[in-house]
């Protein structure tokens, strides 16, 4: 099987796993499922997954990135866990707001106060 | 332009027109809309409408001016009804993964109809650099 490369850079801070997407463009069907894929492992191997997603990079996003992450989201509660969302340039963030997600999704203007929220 | 049922083919397609969109100097608010207004129309084209059928084709029709663009993307799919898709802000739908798509063509374009039994879709967007005057023409 081939080896997929890693969509995302992740860093712990006092047991938080900070997220940071390596693309820029989070549109494409097959990226969208392996990064649902990765952001998945990291879920599963926390037995109370806490963790923030860095979108200070992505500069666009589609419907099935916002599918893919309504789904962490659950998953991330099934197991008691939190998950923010960090650093959405305005024209994403609008994105969130035409689809009411923003009231769905914990939503910070900067990673260090997702970090803090959840400390 | 006709296009496989395929994400390769997609991507593109979509470079083409977002090129000619660059090349008239549209704002970068409308870039963006189109840009995300054109992939949710491909997207949908290729895996509600084509049902990911390698046999079956997208064609995508565009015209870029000054002033502004209009892009029909049409599959071989047997069409919908988009007064029937449920809407995804409602509270019983907030959750569910996917279905957004349409909202975000409608909110970002200027113009979005659904033609031939809901296998067509037309979407405009009016080129804001290019003053309003010019934009009911």
């Amino acid at each position: 099987m081939q080896q997929q490369e890693p969509r995302l850079s992740v860093s712990v801070e006092d047991g938080v796993s900070v997220v940071r997407f390596v693309d820029e463009k989070i549109l494409d069907e097959m990226s969208i499922s392996e990064i649902g894929r990765q952001l998945e492992a990291l879920v599963n191997e926390a037995s109370r997954p806490r963790m923030v997603l860095d979108f200070s990079g992505v500069s666009h996003m589609s419907s099935s990135a916002l599918g893919m992450l309504i789904t962490l989201h659950k998953h991330v509660r099934e197991k008691d866990g939190d998950l923010r969302l960090a650093s959405i340039q305005p024209e994403i963030y609008e994105v969130f707001v035409i689809t009411r997600l923003n009231d769905v999704f914990r939503i910070h203007d900067a990673v260090s106060e997702a970090l803090e929220s959840l400390t | 332009m006709v296009i496989r049922s395929e994400f390769t083919d997609l991507r593109r397609a979509q470079q083409a027109l977002l090129d000619e969109v660059a090349r008239h100097g549209y704002s970068e608010s409308a870039s963006f809309a189109i840009r995300l207004a054109v992939e949710e129309a491909l997207n949908n084209a290729i895996k509600h409408g084509n049902a990911m059928d390698p046999d079956k084709r997208v064609t995508i029709c565009y015209e870029v001016d000054e002033r502004c663009t209009e892009v029909t993307v049409i599959d071989e799919g047997r069409g919908f009804d988009p007064k029937r898709i449920p809407d995804p802000t409602a509270d019983e739908n907030i959750e569910k993964p996917c279905g957004r798509g349409i909202m975000l063509m409608r909110a970002y374009m200027d113009d979005v109809q659904f033609l031939g039994g809901g296998n067509q879709v037309r979407l405009v967007k009016v080129n804001d650099r290019h003053g309003s005057r010019d934009a009911s023409d």
